[in-house]
């Protein structure tokens, strides 16, 4: 009987019950939108480094991202590195901004990402167009398919510049998203040096593959004694200080994470402020159960599955929106990520709001005395 | 005759407002209930009725005064447990209905039901055996927009019978009634009383209501004035009057 109660409490005054689920959708879709890019984000920040098949990241001193690794490094901590027990395998990259000039005039900023595929390093990936061997062709290069306008070319066999030397698509991925919405040009490394102008033994980072066994600690500890001009770090260490360069010191994440924090605000306010009215409104009914002897707690449990079923519905309607949202966003360069797991996230913070919504609710209907019911 | 005595109220006072706007709304009262009687709390507006039916409910806590239901004492109990006492002992029937709008009329009995503990098949089944008993066994569907007054009041009595509760206590049943419906309502609460062996006690200044009574107590000023109780041999509702009953019977 309390689902029954609280059902028809909620749906007996359809215009306060649609302002509820107004205020609900209104604040999943814009938590959903600000997680979404969040996520959105965190993953194109991390995308390259969650790609590499490496334990351990050697990059300069205070090297910020991906894109931005600070000082070059050379050959001498790489063959330091070969020479540190427990390392299988070290490949260098390069990743480096650079001017792609347009084939009918202007230039946009790019990121050159240099890597040979054959050391098991980093390689393009969601090849939709070519392959590494067309990549290898001479100019030969990967973009993503999504900035194909940006770069103004047209595919596969389009022409233009990168610094010194002519590129040529030879390959076309899908769903490789800049953050810093500069495309990324993948190319063997030796083309990247050139390109470039750097010279044949300079890397931005190197990838550090262990032996098997080895433990990643005392390999670690071992190199950082070893190199005294850079930095060790494993893959988590590299992603979080990545994305704590884009999305912390720009702010972009703050504003991102701000956003849903004002979502869930607005959302509590408004469905604090209907569960209030509707619980005024039924205090005469509440009173009459607590004369016939219903507990506190039982009055509670209505308020509350009032509270649950307004999560219920406006979490179904919000997320509805939010999807047909997520799906109109898959293809624009800064696309919102709905994952099973946010999903849910997205329902224990609409649960929550509605939760903490109650509370006034509850505290009114405490106030409750039962005497009223013979006074009318 | 005392093992049949389900609530005790001993110098009762109750005191509401405070400082120089403190009313003493009950001054001493002594009153018991016992089961298989319908007893009428009669006395003119502001003479305490209210408050001593609130009290006697345990819905009101008294100043002073001592209050026992079932033979258990509620001094120092706090809301949880009045609420508790009211729950396992004790039903109502208050001047408004107080039916709740969205639930059906089986909907209403049922939730009475349900916060005594009683849920599913088995609620349901008790509150359409008490509505049938009721006379409303074709209403169960209906909600209480679509019920007349006394169809309402019935729905109240239903609910406050369903969980077979020892005391019955009523608000002015019958104010908001016609005549024919505060009849129906009484005879229905004097049946309860008698053949379900209930103590039942109804607020009322409604002279129709007189008919009824097992015991008429009134109540002026905040005490307890007088009682008559019906001669023995007299059936209701055959005469409307306790006085003139007495007078009859002598």
């Amino acid at each position: 009987m309390i689902l029954t109660l609280a059902f028809r409490n909620l749906f007996h005054d359809r215009v306060r019950l649609a302002v509820t689920l107004i205020g609900i959708l209104f604040s999943i879709v814009l938590v959903a939108v600000q997680l979404g890019l969040y996520l959105g984000a965190s993953r194109m920040i991390t995308a390259n480094i969650d790609e590499t098949k490496s334990d351990l990241w050697i990059t300069a001193f205070g090297a910020k991202s991906f894109e931005d690794g600070g000082v070059l490094l050379s050959s001498r901590e790489r063959h330091q590195a070969l020479a540190t027990p427990g390392v299988a395998n070290v490949t260098p990259i390069l990743v480096s901004f650079s001017e792609w000039r347009k084939p009918s005039g202007g230039s946009t900023r790019v990121v050159v990402v240099g890597a040979d595929a054959e050391d098991g390093a980093l390689e393009p990936w969601g090849l939709v167009a070519g392959d590494w061997e067309a990549i290898k062709a001479p100019n030969g290069i990967a973009v993503d398919e999504t900035y194909l306008s940006d770069l103004d070319v047209t595919g596969i066999g389009s022409t233009a510049q990168i610094g010194q030397g002519r590129v040529k698509i030879s390959a076309l991925t899908k769903g490789i998203r800049s953050f810093t919405q500069s495309p990324y040009v993948f190319m063997p490394l030796s083309r990247a040096r050139q390109i470039l102008g750097y010279g044949s033994s300079e890397a931005t980072f190197h990838l550090v593959k262990l032996r098997e066994g080895a433990d990643p600690e005392v390999v670690r500890q071992a190199l950082l004694n070893r190199l005294e001009s850079a930095e060790v770090l494993t893959k988590q260490e590299f992603t979080d200080r990545s994305l704590t360069q884009w999305l912390f010191r720009t702010g972009a994440g703050v504003a991102l994470i701000g956003g849903a924090l004002l979502g869930i605000l607005v959302g509590t306010v408004i469905v604090a402020q209907t569960l209030y009215s509707s619980t005024k409104d039924h205090l005469n009914e509440f009173a009459t159960l607590r004369a016939l002897g219903s507990s506190s707690s039982y009055i509670h449990k209505v308020i509350l599955a009032q509270a649950g079923l307004s999560a219920i519905i406006g979490y179904g309607l919000g997320m509805t929106i939010a999807l047909l949202v997520v799906f109109a966003s898959r293809s624009t360069p800064l696309p919102i990520v709905m994952t099973p797991g946010l999903a849910a996230a997205l329902f224990s913070v609409t649960l929550f709001m509605c939760a903490i919504s109650a509370v006034s609710a509850i505290v009114k209907v405490t106030k409750i005395d039962p005497a009223t019911v013979f006074s009318r | 005759m005392s093992k049949d005595r389900v609530l005790v109220a001993r110098n009762i006072v109750k005191e509401l407002g405070r400082g120089a706007g403190m009313v003493q709304a009950l001054k001493g009262v002594d009153i018991e209930l016992v089961k298989g009687e319908l007893t009428l709390l009669m006395g003119p507006s502001g003479s305490g009725k209210t408050t001593l039916l609130s009290i006697l409910g345990c819905i009101m806590t008294p100043t002073s005064g001592t209050l026992s239901v079932d033979g258990a004492s509620t001094d120092e109990l706090g809301p949880e447990d009045l609420a508790h006492i009211r729950r396992d002992h004790m039903g109502f029937i208050f001047q408004s209905y107080n039916l709740f709008p969205t639930l059906t009329a089986l909907e209403n009995v049922r939730i009475a039901l349900d916060v005594r503990g009683t849920h599913g098949f088995k609620a349901a089944s008790r509150s359409e055996e008490v509505l049938r008993q009721v006379g409303l066994g074709h209403r169960l569907m209906n909600y209480p927009s679509n019920l007349s007054g006394g169809e309402q009041q019935r729905v109240a009595v239903a609910r406050a019978i369903a969980s077979s509760p020892a005391i019955v206590l009523a608000d002015e049943p019958t104010a908001a009634l016609d005549s024919e419906n505060g009849h129906a309502v009484m005879a229905l609460l004097a049946k309860i009383a008698h053949e379900q062996n209930r103590s039942v006690l109804a607020v009322t200044h409604d002279p129709r209501t007189l008919a009824y009574a097992d015991r008429v107590v009134r109540i002026e000023d905040g005490l307890i004035v007088g009682e008559d109780r019906r001669p023995e041999g007299l059936d209701a509702p055959e005469v409307t009057d306790l006085t003139k009953r007495r007078k009859a019977h002598a």
